[in-house]
């Protein structure tokens, strides 16, 4: 069964204690928020899950992905997928060359490769879009894209770093409603940050509030 | 902002100043291969001049020499380079890269030869260092290594010195990509930590550091001063033996000289479009490699090794320099001690006079080409914000030029017409060629500061009254100190090192530290090489000291 479970988790800098001993459980398919206003440690906890904490700050406490500790992993053995504000499309890889490069090897043969990202393309209203160059599409195109990057790689759990910042307020409620959906479809557990309460409305679930 | 006319014309005077005598030197080089030069009697066009290069005994050697070690030593240093970019990147080493390369940077190319022809010789430290307990040698053995037909110590010194200016290009060329994000995403699919940077960061930023490799691939194909002294001798390289016969008593040699010079330009004009091809074709490839999903490949380990050959490199500098310096304080080192016998001071003693002049040289030549080079760059970049217009990418090849052009095509023909009109020998002479080399390095290292200056101060001071000019002096020239100190070090970094173009515009008779320690290199005492070594090592560091040293504003 497929969820998030943080236990005592702690991040501080310097003196300062930003996230105090958070106990949460994201179950498969459901989500789960934390929101506060920039600077209170949000997307820094998000950093310590997906394992890209940098030096200054510290860390501690269990994170379990499946009931299973990912602390002592680095985060490419975590299976943690991450999405962040910025698409960060790969700019010298075609559209499906960003989805290919996710997809993982045990998806072997180029055929075989080759329909998964069309297939993930058409998930996304992207179909026939596999030759384009990124920089070609609009940022609700490329915000889509990203997904299904991320989701492709199969991962175990979904990270949320304020992705629908950027968009405008009715591309914002679709891109939402899309990135929902496709991690229910897969029951992944979302843990979502944001200073948006339209956000955590979305998501659903439980919400925590840090920092103000 | 609108600019005075006086400044507008600065790129003018820049560009002028540095590529018209390129353009009529490789004109004045390219005639004679010709065979027209009418000053010693060539008035007609013949293909005699190819025909004596090409019937010279050892030309297939050394062309093939040439190509060798040219290209291997630019494969290995990109190698090097961007494995150890690679691997460092994102730990405390890589954070302070600009510490660990630059000394090596700094170091004259000529330095670092001497001290890496000890390292390597049979009665060298490593040699001693493993004798008699390992070798059983208690004297020199009777082998050959510095002058190797092969040119392998060639190729080792190339790759000394161009693995660090690589690591400093690459460094700089990161800040211009989403590197850590992206990286970071890459990890998150599955991706170590070595290999999302080799897949995703360095298909971003090699097109950013192409220049800076062409630019080695052409001078690993045309340096004279390192293949001098650790290069094959009989037959030399290409480069290397057109100086050979410029330098002959008969002015006949001319002829073939300039069909030598022209074919290395031709030889370099080769490889880097036999680069590009190999870029293009290596593309889809490459794409291809990325697409398949992999995880864990063998790259990341070729990139470890990469990464563990250049720390060592970077050792082997350090030693090559600390043995420079023993030897210029040893009173008697005998093979196979460790270290020497006795320490005395009196080679620095000795040779004190005789040094002074060459230093004294060095040091003004060096001060007025950075002084005006920075003075140049300055008014070029000023001229740029003013006008609110980038230069173009275009621009960019320009100022790469004489970086390009190896410097045996065309200081060749830049000699024959000093010579012409009486400026040979000249202090002037000997600093614009320094110039033509200097000026890109100043400019290249001051613009990226420059351009980043929030233009937010200078808007800020113009509405408070300040004139442009006293923006420029009392605005950003303080808020620029550090970079434009740290620019003056490179620049005069680099004219320290100048040995061909001291060799031709000052045609042999301004000697600077370079250009001696070239000359002893060829078998004078070792404690002198050393003395050498260690002061032609030591003004550009005491350049960069000084510019570390200036109070910083943040």
């Amino acid at each position: 069964m497929n969820a998030l479970e943080l236990d005592h988790v702690t991040v501080a800098i310097g003196g300062r204690t930003l996230v105090d001993a958070l106990d949460l459980v994201v179950p498969a398919g459901g989500a789960a928020t934390v929101m506060g206003p920039s600077g209170c440690g949000k997307s820094s906890l998000l950093a310590y899950l997906a394992g890209t904490l940098p030096p200054p700050f510290r860390a501690s406490g269990v994170v379990r992905v499946d009931g299973t500790d990912v602390v002592a992993l680095p985060p490419e053995r975590r299976r943690i997928g991450i999405l962040f504000q910025d698409d960060l499309l790969f700019p010298h890889l075609s559209v499906g060359g960003n989805l290919a490069f996710a997809l993982p090897p045990s998806v072997a043969g180029r055929a075989a490769r080759r329909a998964t990202v069309e297939r993930a393309l058409a998930e996304a209203d992207l179909a026939g879009f596999a030759e384009r160059d990124p920089a070609t599409l609009s940022g609700g195109q490329r915000a889509r894209v990203a997904v299904m990057r991320t989701l492709l790689a199969a991962p175990r759990a979904l990270l949320l770093d304020e992705p629908f910042n950027k968009l405008d307020a009715q591309l914002r409620e679709d891109f939402r409603r899309f990135v929902f959906e496709h991690a229910r479809e897969r029951a992944l557990p979302v843990l979502l940050v944001t200073h948006d309460g339209a956000d955590a409305d979305a998501a659903g679930g439980v919400v925590v509030q840090l920092g103000g | 902002m609108t600019s005075p006319r006086a400044l507008r014309a600065v790129p003018v005077v820049t560009v002028a100043l540095f590529l018209v005598p390129v353009v009529a030197g490789l004109a004045g080089t390219l005639l004679p291969a010709f065979g027209w030069l009418p000053a010693i009697g060539g008035r007609a066009l013949s293909l005699a001049p190819w025909r004596r290069l090409v019937d010279y005994p050892g030309f297939g050697t050394a062309l093939a020499t040439t190509l060798g070690t040219g290209i291997v030593a630019t494969v290995v240093s990109v190698m090097l380079a961007f494995g150890f970019c690679a691997v460092a990147y994102g730990t405390p080493l890589a954070r302070r890269v600009g510490a660990w390369v630059s000394p090596v940077l700094a170091t004259p190319h000529a330095a670092l030869a001497l001290g890496v022809a000890f390292l390597i010789a049979p009665s060298g430290w490593i040699a001693r260092l493993m004798s008699p307990w390992l070798t059983g040698w208690l004297l020199p053995p009777d082998i050959a290594t510095v002058g190797d037909p092969t040119g392998w110590p060639l190729v080792v010194c190339l790759v000394l010195k161009e693995v660090p200016y690589l690591v400093l290009m690459i460094a700089g060329a990161l800040h211009q990509v989403p590197a850590a994000a992206h990286v970071a995403v890459a990890r998150s699919m599955g991706y170590g930590r070595v290999e999302a940077w080799l897949k995703v960061v360095l298909p971003q930023v090699y097109p950013q550091v192409r220049l800076p490799v062409y630019a080695v691939l052409a001078f690993s194909l045309s340096v004279v001063d390192v293949a001098l002294i650790v290069g094959p001798g009989n037959p030399p390289t290409l480069a290397v033996l057109a100086v050979r016969w410029f330098a002959d008593a008969d002015i006949a040699f001319y002829f073939p000289a300039a069909a030598a010079a022209t074919l290395c330009l031709a030889v370099v004009a080769g490889a880097i479009a036999a680069w590009r091809a190999v870029e293009w074709i290596a593309a889809a490839p490459g794409v291809r490699w990325l697409e398949r999903g992999k995880r864990a490949g063998g790259a990341s380990a070729v990139a470890r090794v990469c990464h563990a050959v250049t720390l060592a490199a970077l050792g082997a500098c350090a030693l090559a320099q600390a043995g420079m310096l023993l030897w210029s304080i040893a009173a008697q080192w005998r093979f196979p001690a460790a270290l020497p016998d006795a320490w005395t001071l009196a080679t620095w003693t000795r040779h004190a006079a005789s040094i002074a002049g060459p230093l004294a040289m060095t040091l003004t030549i060096g001060a007025l080409a950075t002084l005006f080079a920075v003075a140049l760059a300055s008014g070029c970049l000023e001229n740029e914000s003013r006008r609110q217009s980038r230069a173009g990418a275009r621009s960019l090849w320009l100022l790469y030029v004489p970086l390009l052009v190896p410097q045996v095509a065309f200081l060749f023909g830049a000699q024959v017409l000093l010579v012409r009109i009486g400026g040979d020998g000249t202090l002037a002479a000997v600093l614009w060629s320094h110039l033509v080399f200097v000026l890109p390095y100043v400019f290249l290292s001051l613009a990226d500061p420059w351009r980043a200056l929030d233009p937010r101060y200078a808007r800020t001071a113009a509405s408070l009254g300040a004139s442009p000019w006293r923006v420029f002096v009392r605005v950003k020239l303080p808020l620029l100190a550090a970079p434009l100190s740290i620019a003056a070090a490179v620049g005069f970094a680099v004219s320290v090192g100048q040995y061909l173009p001291t060799l031709f515009a000052g045609n042999g008779r301004v000697s600077t530290l370079t250009t001696d320690a070239v000359t002893l290199a060829a078998g004078a005492d070792r404690r002198v090489i050393g003395v050498y070594a260690v002061l032609q090592a030591l003004l550009p560091c005491i350049a960069f000291a000084a510019a570390a040293a200036l109070p910083r504003r943040r």
